[in-house]
């Protein structure tokens, strides 16, 4: 592929080489090195080290990007791994299908959705994206094949969701769509002045829109603190007009900045400006879904204005009656350690429940913020953030985790023995070793 | 809608560009030498939209099947509108020099096979008096260079034989493309250290629909390999000989 191997958050940096994988009826490369593990690369948009293997081979699927079977009918796709949402999308949409559960952004691969067992803005509504998957073939090192299913291979099925890439290469999946009327979303963005009033909408719209999440200006304190917007939204019906489909590359980040323009004044002009814009503005408007479903994908590569350095993003869920003391909590944390968050985001995880081993979605309140160059302090602060965490008895996403200590991580996870025992003998990442250290 | 022969289907370049036509609901009849690639990308094709997607399995320097294949291509789509040869080897240059035998051999895979199914193409497109034959030469024909003239002589060969064939059939309103990218990200290149100049494989193949729909006669892919090659070919030759290149 045209251009390095790097996580979203470009931390850390590690050494290692790729190769990529093009036809799914061939076999993995042979390495000449045995003792240099392999482990499958989707789009990199994993934010910290769970797709980076320091000193191993990554196995980059986007050259399996072929489509395979499409029933128009029953709204079910089978493709290979390592096509990109996106390319779903401009597929399917066109003939009245959705992919019921999508991420913040839609450039991810097939394979890396469901070995992070992904979650979008409606959770509530639909769970997780592997409860969509149907069925996939998993291919091993060994270079036995499985088909894997809720019927066939079920622990396979279930290990491999979630299952950060450690069990083996995924090569195509099948699943399925969601009918929808239009490519439009009704959508509205509601002010709240402080968390108690972000909360009460947050929850409160869950009840009537299918797609919620909020966001919190992680730099206003006092009275203000908490304060956010809430955006939400609804498939619209039939005949909901069709509307002109700007050109998506609004802005692309050029180049990389010697130095982070993201501190803690450009933050307070940004998050004040954002919030004033809608203060007032309430009333729904039509939107087509790329632009509410995405608002992320807007800026390209923006990860890169966080400089050289890289960043981290925090990303955890907490039972519900836990929510507002915990986020409350961690907030007042940032700006007693003088490290407040550039961007904070909060949703709602419904009941239904994960089919994932390894899976992080849980009912309760999810709560992500970013914080700007790795430095010791802010390893201190997520720290300090996991004994919030932990004692209110949440986890923290693997998919976004750089820094976790085995610890933390076996306390989250205590079922993580039985992906290991599942683990393809070969496979193995920065982030497992990590935190699977004695 | 338009129907289309592909010889060397399984390559990325080639995929890329089918994909394209798979859209607009073109017909396609794929040739490539692995079945299991073919039905790959046949499927794909399928769901991407294109009416019809038919096989055949055949290494390009099977010469003698050349003339079946076209008839097969043809019957099977009831008719051809356009031909895109795209297959190609990247030889080991070292290896050719102690070789004449491996050079013989890619030489056969990047200019005669193509040679060969061009002067049946050219009978039968010459006979129906309209339709398109794309070809993927390279760059590296414009100038032969040490590190790798072998390649660069095949695919020479089949540029001056396309610039004869499109002078040929021009009376016929046949369409005779010349394609020359410069350095595209696929499995041929695997091997090579990437850098600015490079592509993936969607640009060149966006470069070659809007060709074939736009009548091009040659093009480069992308547009700035023409300035570079223009340069590299403004080079005298008492000079060129003294680079390493
Ligand atoms: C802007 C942005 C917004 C996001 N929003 C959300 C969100 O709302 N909800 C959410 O859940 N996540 C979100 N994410 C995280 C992202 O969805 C996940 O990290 C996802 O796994 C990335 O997929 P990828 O294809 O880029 O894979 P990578 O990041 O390259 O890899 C992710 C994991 O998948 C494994 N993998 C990849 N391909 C295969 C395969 N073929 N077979 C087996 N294993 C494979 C890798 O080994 C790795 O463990 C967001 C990320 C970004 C950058
Ligand atoms: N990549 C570049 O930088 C570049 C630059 C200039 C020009 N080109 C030209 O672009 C064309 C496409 O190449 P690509 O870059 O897309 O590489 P690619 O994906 O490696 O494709 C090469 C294709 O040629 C096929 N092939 C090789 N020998 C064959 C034979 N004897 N019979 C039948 N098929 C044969 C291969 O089939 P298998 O799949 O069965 O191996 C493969 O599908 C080639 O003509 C190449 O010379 C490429």
């Amino acid at each position: 592929m045209v251009g390095r191997y790097e996580s979203w958050g470009r931390y850390p940096r590690v050494r290692q080489s790729a190769v990529r994988l093009i036809w799914r009826h061939l076999s993995l490369p042979v390495s000449r090195d045995p003792h240099r593990s392999y482990l499958p690369f989707g789009n990199g948009r994993s934010y910290g080290d769970t797709c980076l293997n320091d000193g191993g081979i990554l196995l980059d699927a986007r050259g399996l990007d072929r489509f395979i079977a499409f029933d128009p009918e029953e709204g079910v796709l089978r493709c290979e791994a390592g096509v990109l949402l996106s390319q779903i999308l401009d597929l399917v949409v066109p003939k009245g299908w959705f992919l019921p559960v999508l991420p913040g952004t839609k450039f991810v691969t097939l394979g890396g959705a469901i070995a992070s067992d992904v979650h979008g803005k409606n959770h509530s509504r639909e769970g997780t994206f592997g409860r969509h998957v149907r069925r996939f073939e998993l291919l091993r090192s060994s270079g036995e094949r499985r088909i894997c299913s809720p019927g066939e291979n079920p622990d396979w099925f279930r290990g491999t969701i979630g299952g950060l890439g450690l069990t083996g290469v995924i090569l195509w999946a099948e699943i399925a769509l969601r009918r929808i009327q239009s490519q439009n979303v009704i959508s509205e963005a509601v002010p709240a002045p402080n968390l108690e009033r972000l909360f009460e909408q947050l929850l409160d719209s869950s009840r009537n829109f299918e797609y919620v999440a909020a966001w919190i200006d992680c730099l206003a304190r006092g009275e203000n603190l908490g304060r956010g917007l809430l955006f939400r939204g609804n498939h619209a019906g039939a005949g909901s007009p069709a509307l002109q489909r700007k050109s998506r590359r609004g802005f692309r980040v050029p180049l990389d900045f010697p130095v982070s323009p993201v501190n803690e004044v450009t933050v307070r002009l940004f998050n004040t400006l954002v919030y004033l814009a809608h203060e007032k503005l309430s009333s729904p408007t039509v939107t087509d879904y790329d632009v509410f479903l995405f608002e992320l994908d807007r800026i390209e590569g923006s990860n890169r204005l966080y400089g050289p350095g890289g960043f981290l993003q925090y990303h955890c869920v907490v039972p519900l009656e836990c929510g507002k003391p915990v986020v409350e909590g961690m907030l007042r944390l940032t700006f007693r350690q003088g490290m407040p968050s550039s961007l904070g985001v909060l949703k709602v995880f419904g009941a239904l429940p994960s089919p994932g081993l390894l899976s992080f979605p849980r009912p309760g309140i999810s709560f992500a913020l970013d914080f700007p160059s790795p430095g010791p302090k802010v390893m201190r602060l997520l720290e300090e953030f996991d004994g919030i965490v932990s004692s209110a008895g949440g986890v923290v996403y693997p998919a976004k985790d750089a820094r976790m200590a085995p610890a933390a991580f076996k306390a989250y996870y205590p079922q993580w023995e039985a992906l290991e025992a599942l683990r393809d003998p070969k496979f193995s990442s920065t982030f497992w070793r990590r935190v699977t250290k004695e | 809608m338009e129907r289309i022969l592909i010889i060397g289907a399984t390559s990325a370049i080639a995929q890329a560009t089918a994909r394209l036509f798979a859209a607009e609901g073109a017909s396609l009849f794929l040739v490539g030498r692995d079945p299991e690639k073919l039905r790959a990308v046949a499927d794909d094709l399928r769901v991407r939209g294109a009416r019809r997607v038919e096989t055949m399995t055949m290494d390009a320097r099977e010469y003698d099947r050349h003339l079946r294949l076209i008839e097969e291509a043809r019957r099977s789509l009831g008719g051809l509108d356009t031909a895109l040869i795209a297959h190609g080897t990247s030889p080991d240059q070292k290896a050719c020099q102690t070789s004449f035998d491996l050079t013989r051999r890619e030489f056969a895979a990047n200019a005669l096979s193509v040679i060969s199914l061009l002067t049946h193409l050219a009978n039968s497109f010459e006979h129906q008096g309209y339709g398109t034959l794309a070809v993927i030469s390279s760059v590296a024909g414009d100038r032969g260079r040490q590190s790798n003239y072998v390649y660069g002589s095949a695919k020479a060969a089949v540029s001056t034989f396309l610039q004869g064939l499109r002078n040929r059939l021009h009376r016929s309103s046949v369409h005779v493309l010349t394609v020359k990218p410069g350095l595209v990200d696929t499995p041929m290149t695997a091997g090579l250290p990437k850098g600015f100049l490079w592509v993936r494989p969607e640009i060149v193949a966006a470069g070659i629909y809007r060709a074939i729909k736009s009548c091009k006669d040659v093009v480069y892919l992308p547009w700035f390999w023409y300035v570079v090659m223009r340069v590299i070919c403004a080079i005298p030759e008492k000079l060129f000989k003294r680079m390493r290149l």
